[in-house]
């Protein structure tokens, strides 16, 4: 397989700018991501964003290392080398180095201003990441179904998510069948 | 496995409970800085509690045990997708998927955000960002420039009285305010 230096570049900034803009988690720069992947950049079909996306959702830890099957799809075992340290290098640095300085800002009137102005910002981005996610995989009555029966159902009762997630998607398989 | 707000919940257990690594205020202080800056909010969190009790490599080896795992997986998961990505049975599957974690995102958005919908200035600042990014399609790093300062100018110091009044909650250092009910 021939090497792309420029797409290899190309992956490393957009992933590395994504990674300093998720303010309040991953799930917040899926709508940036969506944009500059499908829209942008015209590296991915929305259903193959839909899909990789869902891939991340049936792993053990984060569900944003759907990342690394974006650089794998797009460049190889080097492309996933290049977006994995790209996404979380940048988030690695910064949290040790805030977590240094911390303890330093104490009683810093800033610090709280920022910790309490940012976090509605977060939220607000975590609603526009949902919002992204719904667009996409709300698409007819079947998975408008799911997607409230989960939600109905956690909101209501404390299970395991993972397992709910996972038959949600057999449902709709059967569904469809 | 880790989803969402959940992961938190799971985080305290172990962290504080079982291994007794730090206490509920080392918890708390270490959330609150997890939330504040970017980046997946378990990553961030596995970094400073390796960073806290062995320094740089003890932070090393706790991002690395959070990702490794996970990244197994979901990279055999996207060999098998690769060969089977024309399947219908697949991508149905992979679509209901999606939509459950529709279900799941909202969920945990509406009890993290809980605080803030109830009270001004935060339930104005929450829809601003989410009609800025979602119906307006503004860039994120335009948002988070605008938004940001102004979000932390209307908590400057001298503006909100009212954060006086939570300064005795028990074992804070000071007021804070939590994204995460790491308490359910």
């Amino acid at each position: 397989m021939t090497q792309h230096p420029t797409r290899l570049l190309h992956l490393f900034l957009v992933f590395s700018l994504l990674s300093v803009l998720a303010l309040g988690g991953g799930n917040s720069v899926l709508p940036e991501m969506r944009h500059m992947t499908v829209h942008q950049l015209g590296w991915l079909t929305d259903d193959q964003f839909r899909s990789i996306y869902s891939l991340g959702q049936v792993v053990p830890g984060p569900n944003m290392l759907m990342v690394l099957v974006i650089g794998y799809k797009l460049a190889g075992w080097l492309g996933m080398s290049v977006v994995g340290i790209a996404f979380f290098v940048p988030d690695f640095i910064i949290a040790l180095s805030i977590n240094r300085l911390w303890i330093r800002l104490g009683d810093w009137p800033w610090r709280l201003s920022i910790q309490r102005g940012l976090a509605p910002v977060a939220i607000g981005l975590m609603i526009s990441g949902t919002y992204t996610i719904a667009r996409l995989s709300v698409v007819d009555v079947p998975t408008l179904a799911i997607a409230l029966v989960v939600f109905g159902i956690l909101t209501w009762r404390h299970i395991n998510p993972g397992i709910l997630v996972l038959l949600g998607g057999a449902v709709y398989m059967l569904a469809m069948h | 496995m880790s989803f969402g707000g959940g992961a938190v919940a799971y985080l305290r257990e172990y962290i504080v409970r079982e291994q007794g690594w730090l206490d509920d205020e080392g918890f708390l202080s270490a959330m609150e800085i997890s939330e504040t800056v970017p980046g997946l909010i378990a990553v961030n969190m596995s970094v400073i509690v390796g960073d806290n009790l062995r320094g740089i490599p003890g932070a090393i080896v706790a991002i690395v045990g959070m990702l490794l795992p996970g990244s197994i997986s979901v990279m055999t998961l996207a060999i098998l997708y690769q060969s089977n990505h024309t399947n219908p049975d697949v991508k149905h599957f992979l679509g209901g998927i999606a939509a459950s974690a529709v279900g799941l995102l909202g969920t945990v958005a509406l009890q993290l955000g809980r605080k803030q919908f109830g009270k001004m200035p935060d339930a104005l600042l929450v829809a601003l960002t989410f009609f800025a990014v979602s119906i307006f399609k503004i860039s994120l790093p335009l948002v988070l420039v605008t938004l940001g300062p102004l979000a932390i100018w209307l908590y400057r110091p001298s503006a909100s009285p009212e954060r006086h009044a939570d300064e005795h909650l028990p074992f804070h250092r000071g007021p804070r305010h939590h994204l995460f009910h790491v308490h359910r």
